[in-house]
């Protein structure tokens, strides 16, 4: 069946993959780009050609997250391939890294297939299964990484279980070089973590909670870092939470080492007092940290310290998260926040426009070597509008997500999906009276 | 305030415990510690005659709800509700429904639906009273929720030392031993910091929490600079499991230099009070002389802790709907 070339006119489309911001329109066909940008106001429409009129609206490509838990296979209760994707299609997100903790873990081809499959089938958005590095995420054997990629996998990480063994992880990174294969990995020592909830400092001897000292991230990262140089290999952190690590980023970057680094829009919004009367939808791992470390987080974004900011969607139901704060799980959904928190930074005066949807598009995109993140003549037509200004306020139970466990509830926010397009297909709107439908 | 709704002589103008539930010392003011000290000194009157009942809580049902073992503390609240003429219930969840996958809320809305009018809890997680009081419709009365607060025994601590001193106002008070864990120490700290006192912490610092001093106290390693020219010297029970995650090396080095013995109490004031949350570890924390000495206290900790109790049902009880006192005045 052919797609209905689409036209959307009176937009501001911003690709950062071509450093472009400008007054134009955006032309799709049989579900590619055509045009986008101020040359594409002349284009004729195709017949048939379904014309939309973006009212002044931001064009951008559809948001890239490279760090998104769902709940298929395994816990299919706290989300779906289909909720996911419906949930990132009202946020815009249009190619989701999805994570390998999952139940069973997707360390097997096989299962990467499956995953891939139950997408095609299931999915509005793009779906990238994230392989697992180690058997069973057990930090004992690499996983089959060859094969692995082969069938799919455009990374490979040990979800929330770092690799505690030093001799595994670089022997891990020093095969994954050969298949130029890159390694996400989560930066936390989990001996030094030990049994602590939240950051460790007042607030938590407050609380009289277990804290998390950062140190724990700190020697992870270092040893990481180290590790990246010794063996060549591609090596991102997941996501870094504290001051320190931003410094050591920025000098290891200085240094040469080749490596990529992510934030969650969590920690670049929120910070340990948000906790508040032991709030367990905050409770998160990394936990969420001081101001001046949720401060030094945005200064490695505006200087380009840190590369790509994700939502670090972990979907979790009231049966997980309302217990005490120290029983409770770690995670929060976020794929419909993504946007809109991020946008704060744009608002703030931090970061440009133009380099916000880089880091939440086009630098993921292009770390994961998928054809995303570009508005670039030629590439798959995943395209999103949104008004960077208006503002709304969030209803976690309208939340798409089967799990409603936001940080953000009630939360305030500048900055609204419009519509998203995959594959040049319409399959997310907004409507006049403010609600959004899905195609 | 009375502990009896049945011969209510107060002054009406008297202020009143504003509060419906006892989650901590945070967020009590002065005045409200005052009361219920106050308060608690007629509970020891009742309590030291022959007939020791009052009518207060007469109808009332009240919960010991015990996620966490406790002999000392359950007995106390049951002792005190029983001797404001309530209906005390004891659940010892910890080898109940919590085996069977029940959480603390399913628990809350249970326990909820048998309709009690005051629940005490003691959790092994701190903030689990602040949780369940959020799904409950009735009062409730921390007795301890993992190491954050304890608050019946940071006034009962304080309701001894007034006792003894007649004050508590610019006193020197050192709490001793595992900070770290310890939700008395912290209830402590906010009671004493809430009332003048001045607080001296002392222990290994692997038992010390990060960021303590923050709260407003001075912290030692040091136990004889600690205890130099204290009124009190409160130690803590240290629990031996500490031992296996390395925090201290060996309970006889720790009684080396952290266990309250003659000499080290030689540094306090000749007066000093020598308080103990109990159940002691004798030849750990301290030595079992100075627990016997004239200037312990610890037994007499006991007694205050069921007229604390009994002081604090008693507040919360005029918050009850249907109480007297609620009928006759408006909430504050």
């Amino acid at each position: 069946m052919a797609i209905q070339p689409i036209k959307i006119s009176n937009v501001r489309v911003i690709d950062p993959s071509r450093k472009l911001d400008a007054e134009g329109a955006i032309l799709m066909m049989d579900g590619r780009i055509i045009a986008a940008g101020p040359d594409a106001v002349s284009s004729a429409e195709p017949d048939g050609c379904l014309s939309i009129d973006g009212k002044g609206a931001v064009a951008c490509p559809g948001l890239v997250d490279m760090q998104v838990r769902v709940g298929e296979p395994g816990a299919e209760h706290l989300e779906t391939l289909a909720t996911a994707s419906q949930a990132a299609a009202a946020g815009g997100v249009t190619s989701l890294g999805v994570f390998p903790d999952t139940d069973p873990v997707i360390d097997d081809a096989a299962l990467v297939d499956f995953l891939m499959r139950r997408a095609r089938d299931t999915a509005v958005v793009h779906i990238h299964p994230i392989a697992a590095l180690t058997k069973g995420l057990h930090g004992e054997e690499m996983a089959e990484i060859g094969l692995l990629k082969e069938a799919g996998a455009v990374a490979f990480s040990n979800g929330r279980l770092p690799v505690a063994k030093a001799s595994i992880f670089r022997h891990a990174l020093t095969y994954a070089r050969d298949f130029g294969a890159l390694v996400i990995h989560h930066p936390e020592d989990p001996d030094l973590r030990g049994g602590g909830v939240m950051h460790e400092g007042e607030t938590a001897t407050r609380y009289g909670l277990p804290g998390i000292p950062v140190e724990a991230e700190l020697i992870m990262l270092d040893r990481d870092i180290r590790l990246a140089g010794l063996t060549g290999g591609r090596y991102h952190a997941a996501q870094i939470s504290c001051a320190q690590s931003v410094e050591t980023v920025r000098r290891a970057k200085a240094a040469g080492v080749d490596m990529t680094v992510g934030v969650s829009v969590n920690h670049l919004s929120l910070n340990e007092i948000d906790i508040g009367m032991w709030r367990s939808f905050l409770k998160m791992s990394p936990p969420l940290r001081t101001e001046d470390d949720r401060e030094a987080l945005i200064e490695g974004v505006r200087d380009g310290t840190i590369d790509v900011i994700v939502s670090d969607h972990d979907p979790q139901n009231v049966e997980r998260k309302r217990h005490p704060f120290a029983e409770a799980h770690d995670g929060a959904v976020g794929l419909e926040t993504l946007l809109p928190a991020a946008l704060r930074l744009v608002h703030n005066g931090h970061i440009s426009l133009m380099d916000l949807i880089a880091k939440l598009s086009t630098v993921p995109a292009s770390i994961l070597g998928l054809k995303a993140g570009t508005l670039k003549p030629g590439v798959p037509a995943d395209v999103i509008l949104f008004d960077p200004d208006e503002p709304w306020v969030l209803d976690r139970h309208a939340l798409l997500s089967r799990s409603k466990n936001t940080p953000f509830e009630d939360a305030r926010f500048s900055g609204r999906l419009q519509a998203t397009f995959v594959d040049g297909k319409l399959i997310a709107e907004r409507h006049d009276d403010g609600a959004l439908v899905l195609a | 305030m009375s502990l009896s709704a049945v011969d209510d002589t107060e002054d009406p103008s008297a202020p009143r415990f504003g509060h419906r539930h006892l989650l901590g010392i945070e967020g009590l003011q002065p005045w409200d510690i005052e009361a219920l000290l106050d308060l608690s000194e007629k509970a020891i009157e009742i309590s030291r005659q022959v007939e020791k009942k009052r009518s207060t809580l007469r109808g009332r049902t009240q919960i010991n709800l015990f996620f966490e073992a406790s002999t000392r503390t359950q007995s106390s609240f049951e002792l005190a509700g029983k001797r404001l003429g309530a209906d005390v219930m004891n659940m010892a969840v910890a080898s109940s429904s919590v085996k069977k996958g029940e959480t603390l809320v399913d628990t809350a809305a249970t326990l909820n639906a048998m309709r009690p009018d005051i629940i005490v809890v003691r959790h092994h997680a701190a903030g689990a009273v602040h949780l369940l009081a959020r799904k409950v419709s009735c009062s409730v009365v921390n007795a301890g929720d993992g190491a954050h607060e304890h608050p019946t025994q940071a006034l009962l601590d304080a309701l001894t030392i007034r006792r003894h001193k007649g004050r508590l106002r610019g006193l020197v008070v050192a709490i001793c031993g595992d900070i770290l864990h310890s939700r008395v120490a912290r209830s402590n700290l906010l009671l004493l910091n809430a009332m003048g006192a001045q607080v001296r912490l002392c222990g290994p610092s692997t038992l010390i929490p990060a960021a303590i001093d923050r709260l407003g106290c001075e912290v030692f390693t040091d136990m004889r600079k600690a205890l130099d020219g204290a009124d009190v010297v409160m130690m803590l029970r240290l629990q031996r499991e500490r031992m296996h995650a390395s925090f201290i090396p060996s309970t006889r080095e720790y009684f080396r230099y952290y266990g309250l013995d003659a000499e080290k109490l030689t540094y306090a004031k000749p007066d000093a009070l020598v308080m103990h949350p109990g159940p002691m570890n004798r030849g750990v924390e301290i030595d079992p002389e100075v627990a016997e000495s004239a200037q312990s206290v610890i037994n007499e900790q006991v007694e205050m802790g069921v007229a604390v109790r009994m002081a604090v049902l008693d507040a919360l009880a005029h918050h009850l709907p249907g109480s007297n006192a609620d009928a006759t005045r408006p909430a504050s």
